[in-house]
């Protein structure tokens, strides 16, 4: 086990890496009562064409990650959450456009809970009765994301922005694509992105960091496999697909979702462009800035206003969300702004006072045990090492926010959802 | 871990919990007043009033400056519930003095801040800055409005409507939409000024820092606050159903079935002998992912997307939230009540009680590990129990709960209101 040091955040993290490939991280927290321990695999909603055993390039419908993440619990013993929780833990999984995690967290029984962890996910156990029974489940769960308009318009601003990078999916797929999973995608999905060398273990607690690797050790498949080769299809275009998308639901207000299309960066230019993109967020959307209060004092915004900046392999956005009266008019505000600060220069007292609270929250962050293995996750999974972050900021120049700005916050890059109520 | 609790004036405490297991500290002020319709958006909404602009910081692009400058400590306002009370927060989560860059001090200026915020509005005319009103006011009659695009908690909010109709508990804590907008500066004012001097005051700091350090700090940033006042918390719990059973089924433009139950507890609340039993007992039948309601009624007969139960344990009653099709509606209802029956007749295993308790005291034990969580616990302790280290108290007693317990508190648990979410057509 390595130790690294952050002695900036008074924190360190263990990490080792397995013969079979797997990468492990461990942040001990002896003062915490529960445990914390999440296992994810670096495959996602947007992960549906790859290269299967035989060479032969396979399409997979939309939403299988997801399905496959649901039918993981299952063992041949069993579903392994229920017996998960009669051990007092409530394990958990979720999967967004790049990955897919599996977490528990307890008070107790860490490594028993560890174990069934590593080997129901390591592990496929599908029948064609459960997958069948579990496409009514899903569909359902499809169903009442259809009816929030949050991921309407989120999925709205995706479906605009890009034109075919796979991550335009919704993550859980449609009724009809979910329809085409059988046991045997599940097999051929979870043979290829379920190996150790496409995954991440971090944990947190109390708890010893040897006797972690060791349980990865004796529970996981020891020998190495190579990568998986994934496509996601043709590079995309600079400018969005659309400027303008709209739908209509039962919504007490106009909600939106206003999007800026930028240019990925990988490993540590990666976590400085989303150090540098958030920062542009706060200068843009957060009421520390100018242009929120403007916009909250005209009623153009309310409190649910807020951005966000994404990245997955092949593509980085900034957005803004909110409700709106205009949210047409909001775009035109957030545009000249930006157009503004691109031109004459951000505020440098403005910009110190962001990147310091910035940092603030970041350091805040840490408390969270879910939180901060996410983030070294992601970051494993990014070849990014997240806790640097406090050398990232000191290394963030005004220029580089400015820079972002020029470049992504144009006409062109931008695109706008609406979810209209119904009339 | 320490606890420590503090009169500072009559209807005035400090509590804090000194740990250093968190790298941030946090900070609450929460004045607490009967729930009633005639003040219920005043409370809701005078905060966000403040939130706008203090004297020294008059508006929100100031006063975010202040926080930034605080390491992007968060200040904002939490109006909650507490049975038949409303408690108006101000919180505030910021880094310990450890982590901040130019090495100066973070808990005395966050909590000057947070004591201008409350006490030291922008005012024109001698009341609140009309526009700030006007502006509230519509953004909280459009929240209030907004309750029904979650159509999860819509309908458990249907159903507590329904079923405590007449109760100041089914009063909304953010009051009416209708009031919010056609609120006055002059009118808010007043309510302000009745608030600060009636409210029954509760401070809590949890982290890192000496409880005289905390207290220093409260004193000098609230001390217009530290009047004794008279100011006793109460709540009304009505331990049977009034009436018969009623369904109440409203309909909307859906794609999924929403089906809610309300039960009252027989009269066990957080302060009854039978609580650790109740708080079992509802793990166990729609608490967690082992209990009855999601293994049965979900897992086993596909009736719903989702199905469990909670509890308020200062009020008294327990609630089952489902998600359903249109088409499953009586076999769903049907199905999760008759695993209530199940329950009451003891029909469940060692194993699963097990499972249930070490469920309950994981959680319990759990969220000691949240700040937030820490605050919000202790917040119900104080008012309704004015006892320290209770917490730990109740892990005991869940852990002892037998089987008969839990049956006999799911017969204490009597049916009162059924409401459903359906689509428009069909």
């Amino acid at each position: 086990m390595d130790k690294l040091e952050y002695t900036a955040l008074g924190q360190s993290v263990c990490h080792c890496l397995l013969p079979n490939g797997l990468n492990i991280y461990v942040d001990v927290r002896p003062e915490y009562a529960k445990q914390f321990a999440f296992f994810a695999t670096r495959y996602g909603g947007m992960d549906l064409r790859f290269r299967g055993e035989d060479g032969e390039w396979l399409d997979t419908p939309a939403g299988v990650a997801h399905f496959l993440e649901h039918k993981t619990f299952d063992t041949e013993d069993g579903n392994a959450l229920q017996r998960m929780a009669a051990n007092g833990v409530d394990p958990n999984a979720f999967t967004s456009a790049s990955m897919t995690g599996y977490y528990f967290d307890g008070v107790r029984g860490f490594e028993e809970n560890l174990r069934t962890l590593l080997s129901f996910v390591s592990v496929p156990w599908f029948t064609p009765e459960s997958v069948a029974k579990e496409q009514g489940i899903i569909a359902q769960e499809i169903r009442m994301c259809e009816d929030d308009p949050n991921d309407e318009a989120y999925y709205g601003l995706l479906e605009a922005m890009y034109v075919s990078h796979p991550v335009r999916n919704r993550v859980a797929g449609t009724v009809e694509s979910i329809s085409c999973i059988t046991a045997d995608t599940l097999y051929q999905c979870h043979r290829a992105f379920y190996r150790p060398g496409n995954m991440v273990l971090c944990a947190a607690g109390n708890i010893d960091p040897q006797r972690v690797a060791d349980i990865a050790q004796e529970v996981l498949p020891g020998a190495p496999a190579p990568a998986v080769a994934v496509d996601h299809g043709r590079p995309e275009p600079v400018q969005v697909g659309k400027h303008d998308t709209r739908k209509t639901m039962a919504v007490s207000m106009p909600l939106f979702a206003l999007g800026f299309k930028g240019t990925p960066a990988v490993g540590a230019e990666g976590l400085r462009q989303r150090l540098v993109a958030e920062l542009i967020c706060d200068m843009l959307f957060s009421p520390s800035a100018p242009l929120y209060s403007r916009l909250y004092e005209q009623g153009l915004i309310n409190g649910s206003f807020g951005s966000f900046y994404s990245s997955s392999p092949g593509c980085a956005f900034v957005a803004a969300e909110g409700e709106s009266r205009d949210p047409e008019r909001v775009r035109g505000e957030v545009l000249k702004e930006a157009i503004r600060l691109g031109r004459e220069g951000i505020d440098p007292a403005l910009w110190d006072r962001l990147k310091r609270a910035a940092y603030g929250t970041m350091v805040r962050h840490l408390n969270s045990m879910e939180d901060t293995c996410i983030e070294l996750a992601e970051a494993h999974f990014n070849r990014a090492d997240y806790l640097s972050f406090p050398q990232a900021f000191q290394s963030i120049e005004r220029a580089d926010g400015e820079a972002l700005l020029r470049e992504w916050c144009v006409e062109e890059r931008t695109a706008l959802s609406v979810i209209l109520p119904e009339e | 871990m320490q606890q420590h609790w503090k009169r500072l004036a009559d209807g005035v405490e400090l509590s804090a919990i000194q740990t250093d297991k968190f790298k941030t500290g946090l900070l609450a002020v929460t004045l607490t007043i009967p729930l009633s319709g005639e003040t219920a958006t005043a409370g809701a909404l005078i905060p966000e009033v403040l939130s706008r602009g203090s004297r020294n910081h008059p508006d929100m692009e100031r006063l975010s400056a202040a926080t930034d400058a605080l390491y992007g400590a968060s200040l904002g306002p939490a109006v909650r519930q507490r049975g038949e009370s409303q408690c108006v927060s101000f919180l505030s989560s910021f880094i310990d003095d450890h982590y901040a860059l130019d090495g100066s001090a973070v808990l005395e200026p966050t909590a000057a801040l947070m004591g201008e915020v409350l006490l030291d509005p922008v005012l024109q005319e001698g009341a609140f800055r009309r526009d700030y009103v006007e502006s509230e006011g519509v953004n909280l009659a459009d929240r209030i409005e907004a309750r029904v695009n979650d159509k999860r908690g819509w309908a458990v909010f249907r159903l507590i409507q329904e079923m405590c109709a007449g109760e100041a508990y089914a009063v909304d804590k953010l009051g009416s939409a209708q009031c919010a907008r056609s609120m006055t500066a002059e009118r808010l004012w007043a309510d302000y000024r009745a608030l600060l001097s009636r409210a029954r005051v509760n401070f809590y700091y949890g982290g890192a820092a000496r409880l005289e350090r905390v207290e220093d700090a409260v004193r000098r940033a609230f001390a217009p606050l530290l009047t004794g006042r008279d100011a006793p918390v109460r709540c009304q719990v009505e331990a049977e159903p009034r009436g018969p059973v009623r369904t109440v089924t409203d309909a909307m433009d859906v794609t999924q079935g929403k089906l809610a139950i309300g039960f009252r507890t027989g009269g066990i609340t957080m302060a009854s002998d039978d609580y650790p039993a109740l708080v079992v007992c509802n793990a166990l039948y729609g608490g967690s992912a082992n209990s009855k309601l999601f293994l049965n009624v979900r897992e086993k007969l596909s009736l719903c997307y989702y199905a469990s139960s909670m509890l308020d344990k200062v009020k008294g009653l327990m609630v089952v939230s489902s998600g359903v099709e249109f088409a499953q509606f009586d076999r769903a209802q049907e199905a999760i009540l008759d695993q209530l029956e199940a329950m009451r007749r003891g029909d469940f295993t060692q194993e699963e009680l097990t499972a249930a308790i070490r469920t309950v005291t994981g959680s319990l034990r759990g969220r000691q590990d949240s700040q937030g969580q820490m605050e919000d616990d202790r917040l119900t302790g104080v008012l309704f129990h004015a006892a320290a280290g209770e917490d730990g108290e109740l892990i005991k007693a869940v852990e002892a709960v037998t089987a008969d317990q839990v049956a006999g508190a799911a017969q204490k648990l009597k049916l009162d209101t059924i409401f459903r979410l359906t689509g428009k057509e069909g």
